[in-house]
């Protein structure tokens, strides 16, 4: 493997007195997407946090591109280009879908730049284009998700992490963000994907790992996981992939 | 700035200045000077409040905190009378609002009613420190400051209310710019969900904290001409309780988070308070009138006037969009 983009030595990180990351091992090569997939309370949703500095590591190293991130506040971790789409709805449902857009490249100082990255996005959305005067929250779950993602774009991201984003959708819906996680990647982003239906998640992405009690228990391309009986019985509710 | 909403601030301009050229009765431009001095703070409340959804119950605290600090200016550094004093007000509201970011800090590290408990805490210290610190205060025996006498007898009250109605339009100006601003954005991210906007990037505590001096500025310098106009503080009347619950019903009233609303709040309650003042005043049944006024409106539109308004044309337009939609499907 090439010198990964993102890489985690050894982190410790954790709620309160109890620790959920317990020595975390992983890296993520660049351009690829990687699913970490796990029982509930593994640590999934943990390691997206701890990587976009929401929560801190109490031991341990996070490398992004070459640097020492694992003390950076969101905002550097955001200028640096890693972006969070949070497991829950992170529109702000009170504000318009094009206000919601703007506070994605909140980081930037160059207001012509957020502009004209907000209509390259409005462009490439028909979504945001059609109701961007509404607000977020009366749009379904669905197209916040979408929203969301489109935000996310604003930075021009190098590694977006996506907590959970079909949770709750139903298949329709889900198709159209497991396309747009495609079509982002083929444009060189790397993702790190969580995913609670865990074979849709391997099947789209390059690498998968499977976390459990807070360290990497099994890592192997998506397709190999998939097959994997282990990981079939114990994580995916059944059978391997056929 | 849209055509309506330079119509709107063109109108209440011109109204502000009219006003006491057209009633030049001193108990009418009384009324104004509560009227407008309610509506700057207000409107400087919800600069903070509306904006951040951090429900401070402390501003009065800072109106006494400005008020007395005109007082102490007056009376060691002999600031001169007439217009001088009001020059001095810039100085008076920012350092007012400095010295309060310490606490301001440690209180916003609370949310909801915490927040609100902790700031209200700050309206009795004030009080007390007024109380107490007799050097500078002269405790319950109150401070003088000197009358102007440049003003002379018939237009007495007029600089002040220009003074005041000059702090409601800076502190609308303030607000306008933030609603408009990157500031804005992030406060009001703020409001909705404090968590998301940090995953944001948003320097949270910062963004809130440029909002409270902001708020503590503005209401700091409306204390000071308070004072000055009245030339006679003491600690129950310049840190009262009663000027904060009214300041934060009308912002309510008018519509929390909007531009115009706490103005438009200010102008219906103050000018509604005194009436009755004047004319149930001596049994107290003012009291009860206040409040139906304020109940009844609250009954009515509860989400306060301006955002009521709002939905309501926006009701009507569907409405008629749909109509003319459905007669263009007929024929």
């Amino acid at each position: 493997m090439a010198e990964p983009l993102l890489q985690l030595d050894g982190v410790v990180a954790g709620y309160g007195r109890g620790d959920i990351l317990r020595g975390l091992d992983l890296a993520l090569e660049d351009g690829t997407v990687t699913c970490l997939v796990g029982p509930n309370g593994a640590g999934k949703s943990t390691v997206l946090k701890v990587l976009s500095g929401l929560l801190s590591a109490r031991q341990g190293r996070v490398v992004f591109a070459g640097d020492d991130v694992t003390r950076l506040s969101p905002a550097q971790l955001l200028g640096r280009g890693i972006v969070h789409v949070a497991q829950d709805r992170s529109l702000f449902p009170l504000m318009t879908v094009w206000d919601n857009l703007l506070m994605g490249g909140h980081v930037l100082s160059d207001r012509a730049l957020v502009r004209r990255r907000a209509d390259a996005i409005a462009e490439r959305f028909e979504l945001v284009r059609e109701r961007r005067d509404e607000r977020a929250g009366e749009l379904s779950g669905g197209q916040q998700k979408l929203v969301e993602i489109a935000r996310a774009l604003m930075l021009e991201p190098k590694l977006i992490l996506l907590d959970e984003p079909t949770m709750g959708l139903d298949p329709k819906a889900r198709h159209l963000i497991f396309e747009l996680v495609g079509e982002v990647n083929e444009e060189g982003r790397t993702v790190l994907l969580v995913e609670q239906n865990a074979r849709a998640g391997l099947a789209i992405a390059h690498h998968g790992a499977v976390l459990d009690t807070g360290r990497v228990a099994l890592t192997g391309r998506g397709s190999e996981l998939l097959e994997d009986p282990r990981v079939a019985e114990l994580y995916l509710g059944g059978a391997a992939a056929a | 700035m849209t055509r309506n909403g330079l119509l709107r601030g063109g109108a209440f301009v011109a109204a502000g200045i009219a006003f006491p050229l057209l009633f030049n009765a001193a108990w009418l431009v009384n009324i104004g000077i509560l009227t407008l001095m309610y509506a700057a703070l207000a409107v400087s409340w919800n600069l903070f409040s509306g904006f951040t959804g951090y429900i401070t119950l402390g501003q009065v605290a800072f109106f006494g905190l400005g008020a007395y600090s005109l007082g102490i200016t007056f009376e060691h550094f002999g600031i001169g009378s007439g217009y001088n004093p009001f020059y001095v007000l810039p100085i008076v509201g920012a350092c007012v609002a400095f010295a309060s970011l310490p606490v301001a800090w440690i209180a916003l590290r609370t949310r909801a009613m915490t927040f609100a408990i902790v700031t209200l805490t700050l309206l009795f210290i004030v009080q007390q420190l007024a109380f107490n610190l007799h050097s500078l205060t002269h405790g319950s025996s109150g401070l003088m400051l000197p009358t102007p006498t440049t003003f002379g007898v018939d237009n007495y009250d007029r600089p002040f209310y220009y003074a005041m109605l000059g702090l409601v339009l800076l502190a609308l100006l303030i607000c306008w710019g933030i609603l408009r601003s990157k500031l804005g954005l992030m406060l009001l991210s703020i409001r909705e969900d404090e968590e998301k906007a940090r995953g944001l990037g948003i320097r949270v505590t910062g963004t809130k904290l440029v909002a409270w001096w902001l708020h503590v500025f503005v209401t700091a310098m409306v204390g000071g001409v308070w004072a000055y106009y009245l030339t006679f503080i003491y600690p129950e009347s310049s840190v009262d309780p009663l000027v904060m619950i009214g300041a934060v019903l009308m912002t309510f009233l008018g519509g929390r988070g909007t531009l115009w609303g706490p103005v438009v709040g200010a102008l219906v309650l103050v000018p509604a308070q005194q009436y009755m003042l004047i004319h149930l005043g001596g049994s107290q049944l003012y009291l009860v009138g206040y409040a139906a006024v304020f109940m009844v409106v609250l009954l009515v539109l509860p989400r306060g006037i301006i955002p009521s308004i709002r939905d309501g044309v926006v009701r009507t337009r569907e409405r008629q969009r749909t109509r003319g939609g459905a007669a263009k499907a007929a024929v």
